[in-house]
């Protein structure tokens, strides 16, 4: 069987989307409780106010699916470009191998004049697990910023994200 | 395991002149290539409780009918192995007969629908089929160039088993004239891939005395073959 083409989500998806959530945690999800704010703007460095983002991520202990937390989180940007999450910060997910990937969010981007979603991973600045990841590993060391969150220095359980688009500086996406 | 990578002309490039909002937000450096660990190799399972009892029928979500002409939409989610996809959810969204979405943002000169919101979602059995019933969807300009159309269509969200096998398309309908003048769908590069996103006229599943009906099947991505798996 042949696979089926991917097309733009458009500017109109919102009509589809008011019953999911950009809260993953609960009163009873364990962990570290964080808001996640990200920001996207196109090449000019324009926001882009009718972007479609979705998270995926492990819970406390490094798992998915498992009871107490929401992995999967879905947030349309505003005027500003930006739009948040409420949630906890992952535990760290295995490798087939064994290893330990650092905490991090999975991330698709859908939006108007991406006629395929574009898939990035937001690691938190600062973790000492950053060091050894294996995915970090694969990306040029110059780049691997881009793919840092950092905590607010004034509320520091919110960390700001930005997703650049198009850009001799843009954020590294990933060929899933 | 893993998901295999698609032929580099399955897809769209993110790039397409012909499509002017790609200019500044196609990327320009080239994707890494991620192996899948846990994090691509699951996903979102959705459940019941997600879908309400008349989301899959969008001409019932409002005290009257809409205008236009009812359809029914059917297909079957498999994997490019042919494996059903079971019990996945399947959204979908689209303008009014008019052509006109319910969206702010929307300013075509084209009547909304009081009984139309255009917006559907369901689940798809345990042989991966799927069922909508909606209305004809209408032409709309967007003026990507002089005088641009674009055909009418059906948004598709899919999730499929994992991250790696999200999909977000667009169904085309059979026949339809301004099929050839759409950069989003001829952004395609193979002709074969483009006519995969065009459903077929099922005269079988149409409702006597009631509405028309097109088939759409949906091929996500399957699994790289192992040696030690056994086919």
């Amino acid at each position: 069987m042949e696979l089926t083409p991917s097309q733009t989500v458009g500017p109109f998806f919102h009509i589809c989307w008011s019953s999911h959530s950009a809260v993953l945690a609960d009163e009873g999800s364990a962990g570290e409780r964080i808001t996640l704010h990200c920001q996207v703007s196109d090449g000019d460095g324009a926001p882009v106010s009718d972007a479609l983002i979705e998270i995926w991520q492990a819970d406390a202990a490094g798992g998915y699916n498992r009871p107490g937390f929401r992995n999967f989180g879905r947030a349309c940007t505003d005027q500003n470009g930006s739009c948040m999450f409420e949630t906890i910060k992952p535990g760290r997910v295995a490798t087939e191998s064994g290893m330990l990937q650092a905490p991090h969010v999975n991330v698709n981007l859908f939006a108007r004049g991406l006629l395929k979603q574009l898939a990035t991973r937001i690691y938190f600045a600062g973790d000492a697990a950053n060091g050894d990841d294996p995915v970090l590993a694969l990306v040029p060391e110059d780049r691997r910023g881009s793919l840092l969150a950092h905590s607010r220095r004034d509320d520091p359980k919110v960390w700001d994200f930005e997703i650049r688009l198009a850009n001799e500086c843009e954020t590294v996406f990933f060929d899933v | 395991m893993s998901y295999r990578r698609p032929s580099p002309t399955c897809h769209p490039p993110y790039a397409c002149e012909a499509y002017c909002s790609t200019a500044l937000r196609a990327p320009l450096r080239p994707l890494i290539v991620l192996p899948h660990t846990l994090s691509e190799l699951t996903g979102p399972v959705f459940g019941n409780d997600a879908i309400g009892e008349m989301d899959h029928d969008l001409t019932r979500q409002h005290g009257g009918e809409p205008q236009g002409q009812r359809i029914i939409v059917t297909g079957r989610v498999m994997d490019e192995d042919g494996r059903s996809v079971p019990h996945s959810l399947v959204e979908i969204w689209q303008t009014n007969a008019a052509g006109r979405y319910r969206h702010a943002l929307d300013d075509h000169a084209a009547p909304l629908d009081p009984n139309f919101s255009g917006a559907g979602r369901t689940l798809t059995d345990a042989g991966g089929n799927y069922r909508f019933v909606t209305i004809q969807p209408g032409a709309y300009p967007w003026r990507n160039h002089h005088n641009a159309w674009r055909p009418a269509h059906i948004h598709f969200s899919l999730f499929g088993p994992a991250f790696a096998t999200r999909l977000i398309t667009q169904m085309y309908f059979p026949g339809d004239p301004l099929i050839p003048f759409d950069p989003i769908l001829q952004s395609i590069p193979d002709e074969k891939g483009r006519q995969r996103l065009i459903a077929k006229f099922d005269m079988a599943a149409t409702q006597p005395e009631w509405a028309l009906a097109y088939h759409f099947d949906i091929v996500l991505r399957g699994r790289e073959a192992t040696p030690l798996e056994d086919r």
